[in-house]
């Protein structure tokens, strides 16, 4: 470019602020001077704005529209996701309602069916026996007794020896029998042999539970009758914690209401 | 030398002052950069072959950037700015390299 220039740029700087500067000289630097300008403007507005700055109108409408389908997509999600858990933490809480409920059923048939140990008030009854007079026949009356006024746990104790803990929980299927031997008299409770003194533990209504086994002809009678001695004592808090495993029924199945 | 020392005093004023497009001139400036550019590469060659001009290269860089400038006013006024934008880019591409060309057979003789 120098060389059309002849001899302004041989003179240098002297030259330059010559007045042989000519108008098209100061014209061509301006224009340059300008395109250095713009080509900088326009390389930090690409790099400050990002795409969108230097989009066009039409563009811009196509990225808005994308956005807009784009986020509806996102909401439609949002809600079916909002439903699913709203569903499934109410599903949740009914399940944990059931489970619960479960759990108390469970535990109130396991006092009935003797399968968890259970505390209570109620009454022991501690029968002597020195005549051996005093068969299975008084001990179911005593039991029946017991049931009859209300009783909800029972167990029966005998002193404990080499074969037997001693102990049987009562339940619906107890069978009582006579087991007398050479060493004395005893009784057999669900195949544990048990000798007297004998020990009822009846968790119910105290005061029920004695006035029940202390009528005329009742088992305070009879026991006496036959040489021994009834005591009863009612107690705020015992404990029945003899547990009876659980048989799985062999043919009876839950049958479902109406099922 | 002056036309250099112009385009370097631009860069920095540019640097310096970083001012912001106007919103009206924002489609034109690339346009308007890639048109000067072509200018710029046009006078370097026409200096190389002896047949430079002060007002020819004046004159042309000013319709080239008008020009280009109109061109894609027209399209976006038309509703196909985006393509005519893309067709004044390739052909100003296509001059530059042919002038870059000619100017690479004059310096390096190849």
């Amino acid at each position: 470019m120098s060389a059309p220039e002849g001899g302004s740029t041989g003179d240098r700087l002297l030259g330059i602020l010559r007045p042989r500067l000519r108008p098209v000289d100061l014209a061509v630097a301006l224009l340059l001077a300008l395109l250095g300008f713009g080509t900088v403007v326009q390389v930090r507005s690409t790099q400050d704005e990002g795409v969108l700055a230097s989009a066009r109108q039409e563009d811009l409408v196509q990225i808005l529209d994308d956005l807009q389908g784009r986020s509806e997509r996102l909401r439609a999600e949002v809600a079916t996701l909002t439903a699913t858990q709203e569903r499934l933490t109410t599903g949740s809480d009914r399940s944990t309602a059931a489970l619960t409920e479960a759990r108390r059923r469970s535990q109130l048939l396991g006092v009935l069916a003797g399968t968890v140990p259970a505390k209570g008030p109620g009454v022991t009854v501690t029968l002597t026996d020195p005549q051996g007079q005093v068969s299975a026949d008084v001990l179911l009356d005593a039991l029946e007794e017991l049931r009859n006024a209300g009783t909800e746990a029972v167990q029966l104790e005998g002193p404990a020896d080499a074969e037997n803990a001693g102990r049987v929980r009562v339940v619906a299927s107890t069978s009582l029998l006579d087991d007398a031997d050479d060493a004395g008299p005893g009784i057999l409770v669900d195949g544990a042999h048990l000798r007297p003194p004998y020990r009822f533990t009846a968790l119910g209504d105290p005061a029920t539970l004695a006035a029940a086994l202390a009528i005329p002809g009742g088992v305070v009678d009879t026991v006496g009758r036959a040489g021994g001695t009834a005591r009863v004592e009612r107690s705020g808090s015992l404990r029945v914690a003899v547990l009876r495993p659980l048989d799985r029924p062999r043919y009876a199945r839950p049958a479902p209401d109406g099922g | 030398m002056l036309p250099a020392i112009a385009l370097v005093v631009g860069v920095v004023l540019g640097l310096v002052l970083e001012p912001t497009v106007p919103a009206a001139f924002q489609p034109y400036l690339p346009i308007a950069v890639v048109a000067a550019l072509d200018a710029v590469f046009g006078a370097v060659r026409a200096s190389l072959e002896g047949v430079f001009d002060d007002r020819v290269f004046v004159v042309s860089f000013v319709s080239n950037v008008l020009v280009a400038a109109l061109v894609v006013f027209l399209g976006d006024q038309l509703g196909v700015g985006g393509q005519l934008s893309t067709g004044v880019v390739v052909v100003l591409g296509i001059r530059i390299f042919t002038n870059a060309a000619a100017i690479r057979r004059h310096v390096f003789r190849a």
